[in-house]
């Protein structure tokens, strides 16, 4: 469902995201790993979009997203980093608003705010101003957003970022859920959630795969901790991307 | 581009940007046109002299103010990666926002009519020429707006992308005020050609075709002109930011 090959981006002399290729079929939930500055968000961006690609083909269920962008967008949904929402707005409010950039009207709109509102245990603030949320309500508000469709392909930056241990909990359970019937990429810096919620994970460092298998393949390659390949295969310091 | 539309439209009127504007700008234009426009002395019917000659003053303060945030917030707040990832074309959301600000400042404009109330008591005004008035407000409304957007589209610091957007705007105004011309013209007779280059590029030789209501072709291609390529160019800007 996503075909990565040859992505490279760079910004000026520097290469951020340099022919990286990997790819996730439906049922997959790929965890991306990777230290700061590893090119892990920037990958994301091309995949979903936002960036264009320096160079290398991205393939959405088989509609590439660089010569059919607005055709190859409707079949992600999208988590950025810093889960970005528009304050002014009220929870229900920017469902809605979400929901029609997406073409759904109607009462496919209402049933799937409402859905997405569920699936994100979202009830208690969907009346509520974005601005007044905590982060934890933030993060969910944009989670929902990326749930609208019902997207074949879900690309999660970062969706455990910020959510206190139950909602983690509950998040990783969501994307394991989801992951059964999508395709999933979701980046983490937090190496249980690979075991938790991943069928298999790449790490990435300085644009790079270094590492590529199923949790457990990755736990043998570091003599039995995934902490210890991690260590292993990726630089103490990265600069920013 | 109808989604964008309306969510600008509400955010103008959930926050208090939308009233602002309207009582702001209801309020000191009528108060230049009761001070400095002389409105009881002058006795203009038509509004042409002692009304709509003060909008391009105001609107090169007010509508950067307003639409500074067009895009330097979403780039703040980061969801013009939201935006960049929804299946839209980004022209389709640029055109709503300004869409959306372009209703808002026809609406602070409309309410100004007391001042047509006010005329139509006093005496017998031409309704052609005083919509022609409002039509050259608006026209100047769609030109600041347009040079704000592409600004606010380089920055994401609202502070920056105000005072950068009232430069230019003024720069237009000033150019073409009739006190400015006066004084290059006083210069000498070889100024001629600098006063001829600033009553084109000024905004308010074009702003004073349309309110005596016979805006030409070569006003309607240079204000036309300047919104076309702020729009275009916000589109540019945008993209290559990505790049």
């Amino acid at each position: 469902m996503i075909e990565v090959t040859g992505l490279t981006k760079r910004f000026g002399p520097k290469a951020a995201v340099d022919d990286l290729s990997f790819s996730v079929k439906k049922g997959e939930v790929l965890g991306f790993l990777g230290p700061n500055g590893a090119g892990k968000s920037t990958t994301m961006r091309m995949v979903t979009g936002f960036l264009p690609a320096t160079a290398g083909e991205i393939s959405i269920c088989d509609i590439s997203m660089i010569k059919n962008p607005e055709e190859a967008k409707r079949k992600i949904g999208y988590l950025p980093e810093s889960a970005p929402l528009y304050n002014d707005m009220s929870v229900q409010g920017f469902l809605k608003f979400c929901a029609s950039m997406r073409g759904l009207v109607g009462s496919a709109r209402r049933e799937a705010v409402a859905k997405s509102i569920e699936t994100c245990f979202l009830e208690s603030v969907a009346r509520q101003s974005i601005g007044t949320l905590s982060k934890g309500y933030r993060h969910r508000t944009c989670l929902a957003q990326s749930l609208l469709h019902d997207p074949e392909v879900l690309v999660l930056d970062e969706p455990t970022d910020g959510l206190d241990p139950n909602q983690k909990l509950e998040v990783r359970k969501l994307i394991k859920n989801l992951g059964k019937e999508k395709a999933i990429l979701f980046s983490t810096h937090i190496l249980e959630e690979v075991t938790a919620a991943c069928t298999r994970a790449v790490i990435v460092d300085q644009g790079i795969i270094v590492a590529d298998g199923t949790p457990k393949e990755l736990e043998t390659q570091g003599g039995g901790s995934l902490y210890d390949l991690f260590h292993k295969v990726t630089t103490f310091e990265t600069p920013a991307a | 581009m109808l989604t964008i539309f309306k969510r600008e439209l509400t955010s103008y009127f959930t926050q208090p940007t939308a009233y602002a504007i309207v009582i702001v700008f209801g309020f000191l234009s009528s108060l230049l046109a009761f001070t400095l426009g002389q409105f009881w002395n002058v006795a203009d019917a038509s509004l042409n002299g002692s009304f709509f000659v003060y909008h391009p003053l105001l609107l090169m303060i007010l509508v950067p103010a307003v639409s500074m945030r067009q895009w330097a917030d979403e780039h703040y707040t980061g969801t013009i990666e939201l935006l960049g990832t929804f299946p839209i074309k980004l022209g389709s959301a640029i055109i709503g926002k300004f869409l959306a600000s372009a209703v808002v400042w026809a609406l602070a404009l409309a309410l100004t009519f007391p001042m047509i109330l006010t005329v139509n008591y006093l005496g017998n005004p031409d309704p052609w020429t005083i919509f022609s008035g409002y039509l050259g407000s608006f026209l100047v409304c769609l030109t600041f707006l347009a040079i704000t957007t592409l600004v606010s589209s380089f920055t994401r610091d609202q502070v920056v992308a105000l005072i950068v957007s009232v430069a230019i705007c003024c720069l237009l105004t000033m150019i073409g005020w009739e006190p400015v011309i006066n004084e290059v013209r006083r210069t000498g007779p070889e100024a001629k050609g600098a006063v001829e280059l600033m009553t084109r590029i000024g905004i308010f030789s074009h702003f004073f075709d349309a309110t005596l209501g016979r805006i030409s072709y070569a006003s309607l291609i240079y204000l036309g002109g300047i919104i076309s390529v702020c729009l275009f160019g916000t589109n540019l800007a945008l993209k290559s930011q990505r790049a």
